[in-house]
C-alpha cells in the first residue's frame, strides 16, 4: 500500500566551493509517495530547481543499489539517515513522516573537504589503501580451486571486513572523526588470510601511518559501526591494535638486522 | 644513444622500510596515534589498580582507628627491612604520578589531534546511536577527577584544607581522624560522593576501551568486556562512597 508523504520541509547544506562558508537552504516537498528513495526525492528537488533555472544540489550517487559506497549524506545527524545497516540510495521515504524537517548535511572531517553542497572528497581513503601496497601472489598456471586451505570462520571473517565500500560514514559519525574502523576493516580482511601474511606487518604500519596524517583517534564510543552501511564490528579495530604493536616492534626487529 | 636508467626503489620486503631520521624507538611508537592509545590503556590499568586498592585499603576504617592508621604506617613499611622505610611507597607513588602525568598528556594530545581531524563542525545537531554518556564525557569526568584529587591531597595528605585537631595541628599519622573531621563537613562528604560518581562514569567506559585499544580481543570474552568495566567501576564507586556516608550518618566516629 503506497502512501503519499505531505508538506515536508528540506534544510538542505549549499556551498558553493571549498571556500565558500555555506548555509542551509530551505525547500519544502508538498507531496511524495512513501516508495520513493531518498535520492529520488532530491532528484524530485533538483528537477524543480532546474526549471525554474538555479542551480541543482549536487550530491555524490552512483549504482544507488547500496554497494558502491558513492553516496553519503549526514541525514537528521546521522550518517546515511536513520535506518540502521542502509546506505542513503536505499533509504526511503517511508523511514520520514508527513510535515518532517529533514536536515541534510556533508560528511564533515578535515580529511574530507567538501567540494560542493553536498560533495565531499574522500580520496583521504584512497591514499591509506595505496599505502597499503600489493600483496605477493604466485602467478603462472590457474592454480587449483581450495589449494589454499582456509577455515570457515577465518573466511567469514575476512569476507565481514571485505564487506566494507569506503562510503566515509565511520569517519562522518565519529565525533573524533577518526578512520579506524575504515583502515581496521581494510586490514583485517588481508590479515586474516593466508593470502594476506607475507606483508601482513609491513601493510599495518604503512597504512595506519597514512591514517595518522589525515585522520583523529578512536576513544571507542562505536558510534562508526552503528552507521556503517555494512555493519563493521568494532572488533576489526581491535584486530588493527593488535597488528600495528606487532608491526612495530617486528618490522624493527628485522630492520634492526640490515 | 639512450641511456636505461633503473628507477630508486625501496627494496621489496615484508617489512617496512627505515626512514631516515627515526627517534627511539618508544617516542616513535607514542609519537603515533595509537601509541598514544597504548599509553592511555597502559596507564590507565596501574590508575585502576591504585583506585581498587586505595579503595580495599580504607575499607579498614571499618574496623576502627586503630587498623585504619596501622594499615598507612604499613604502607610506609612495605618490604621493610629489605628496603628503607617509605623507599618502596615512593617508588609506587613516583610511578602512579608519571602514569597520571603520560595519561593526562596522552588524553591531551589525542583531544587535539581529534580536534583538528574536524575543523568545521556539523552544523546541525547530531544524532548519537551509541556514544553513553560515559564515552562523551572522558574529559569532563577526567577533569573532574584531577580537581577531586588535587582536593583530596590537600585535605588528607597535607591537611591545608583539613580542620584543626584539638590540639590545633594536623597530624597526618591519624588517618581516621582526619578523614573523620574532614567527612563531618557535610558539603566536603557531598563533594566526595559527586566526585567519586564521576570517576565510576570514566571507568566504566575506560576499563572497556582498554581492551579495544590494546587489541585485547577473544570472540569467548568480547561479552565480558563491558560487564567487567561496570562491575569494576560499581565496586569502587560503592565501596569509595560508603566512606563519607558513613561518617554524616555517625556509623564512622572519632
Amino acid at each position: 500500500m503506497t502512501r503519499k508523504l505531505t508538506n515536508l520541509t528540506l534544510k538542505v547544506w549549499r556551498q558553493s566551493g571549498p571556500n565558500d562558508k555555506g548555509r542551509f537552504e530551505t525547500h519544502v516537498i508538498e507531496s511524495i509517495t512513501d516508495e520513493a528513495s531518498f535520492l529520488e526525492m532530491l532528484d524530485v528537488l533538483n528537477e524543480r530547481l532546474i526549471a525554474k533555472g538555479e542551480e541543482a544540489v549536487v550530491f555524490d550517487h552512483d549504482c544507488r543499489e547500496g554497494i558502491c559506497g558513492t553516496c553519503s549524506l549526514m541525514i537528521n545527524g546521522q550518517a546515511h539517515g536513520p535506518q540502521r545497516a542502509t546506505t542513503t540510495c536505499q533509504l526511503h521515504m517511508r523511514s520520514f513522516k508527513s510535515n518532517d524537517t529533514i536536515v541534510i548535511e556533508p560528511w564533515r572531517a578535515g580529511a574530507f573537504p567538501i567540494v560542493k553542497d553536498l560533495m565531499v572528497d574522500r580520496s583521504a581513503f584512497d591514499r591509506i589503501v595505496e599505502s597499503g601496497g600489493f600483496i605477493t601472489a604466485p602467478t603462472g598456471g590457474a592454480p587449483d580451486a581450495n589449494l589454499i586451505p582456509v577455515p570457515k570462520p577465518v573466511a567469514d571473517a575476512a569476507m565481514d571486513s571485505a564487506a566494507c565500500i569506503g562510503c566515509g560514514a565511520c569517519v562522518a559519525a565519529c565525533p573524533n572523526g577518526a578512520a579506524n574502523l575504515f583502515v581496521g576493516a581494510k586490514i583485517a580482511h588481508l590479515n586474516l588470510l593466508p593470502q594476506g601474511q607475507a606483508e601482513r606487518y609491513k601493510r599495518a604500519e604503512a597504512m595506519v601511518d597514512t591514517m595518522d596524517e589525515h585522520f583523529g583517534s578512536c576513544t571507542n564510543h562505536g558510534e562508526c559501526s552503528a552507521a556503517c552501511p555494512k555493519e563493521i564490528s568494532l572488533d576489526v579495530i581491535a584486530l588493527m591494535n593488535k597488528d600495528y604493536r606487532s608491526a612495530k616492534f617486528k618490522n624493527r626487529k628485522e630492520l634492526s638486522r640490515n | 644513444m639512450s641511456t636505461t636508467t633503473t628507477p630508486s626503489r625501496a627494496p621489496v620486503s615484508g617489512t617496512a622500510v627505515a626512514s631516515r631520521h627515526r627517534k627511539p624507538f618508544l617516542l616513535d611508537l607514542y609519537g603515533t596515534a595509537l601509541g598514544k592509545k597504548y599509553a592511555m590503556a597502559m596507564s590507565g590499568i596501574a590508575l585502576m589498580g591504585f583506585v581498587l586498592f586505595h579503595m580495599i585499603g580504607n575499607l579498614k576504617m571499618y574496623f576502627g582507628a586503630a587498623d585504619l592508621n596501622e594499615y598507612a604506617e604499613f604502607l610506609k613499611k612495605l618490604l621493610y627491612p629489605l628496603a628503607p622505610k617509605e623507599s618502596v611507597l615512593w617508588i609506587l607513588r613516583l610511578g602512579l604520578l608519571g602514569m597520571l602525568a603520560l595519561h593526562l598528556h596522552a588524553a591531551w594530545s589525542l583531544t587535539v589531534l581529534n580536534r583538528q581531524a574536524r575543523p568545521v563542525r556539523y552544523q546541525s545537531a547530531r544524532d548519537y546511536q551509541e556514544a553513553s554518556l560515559a564515552s562523551r564525557s572522558m574529559r569532563l569526568s577526567g577533569i573532574v577527577v584531577v580537581l577531586f584529587l588535587a582536593w583530596h591531597l590537600l585535605d588528607l595528605t597535607f591537611g591545608v584544607v583539613n580542620t584543626i585537631g584539638a590540639d590545633g595541628e594536623f597530624v597526618r599519622a591519624e588517618v581516621y581522624a582526619n578523614v573523620v573531621r574532614s567527612f563531618e563537613r557535610w558539603p566536603v562528604a557531598l563533594f566526595y560522593v559527586v566526585a567519586n560518581l564521576f570517576l565510576g562514569l570514566h571507568l566504566s567506559h575506560g576499563a572497556w576501551s582498554i581492551f579495544q585499544s590494546l587489541g585485547w580481543n577473544n570472540p569467548r570474552f568480547n561479552s565480558w568486556r563491558r560487564a567487567f568495566a561496570r562491575g569494576f567501576a560499581a565496586i569502587v564507586v560503592i565501596g569509595n562512597v560508603s566512606f563519607p556516608i558513613a561518617v554524616t550518618v555517625g556509623i564512622v566516629s572519632v
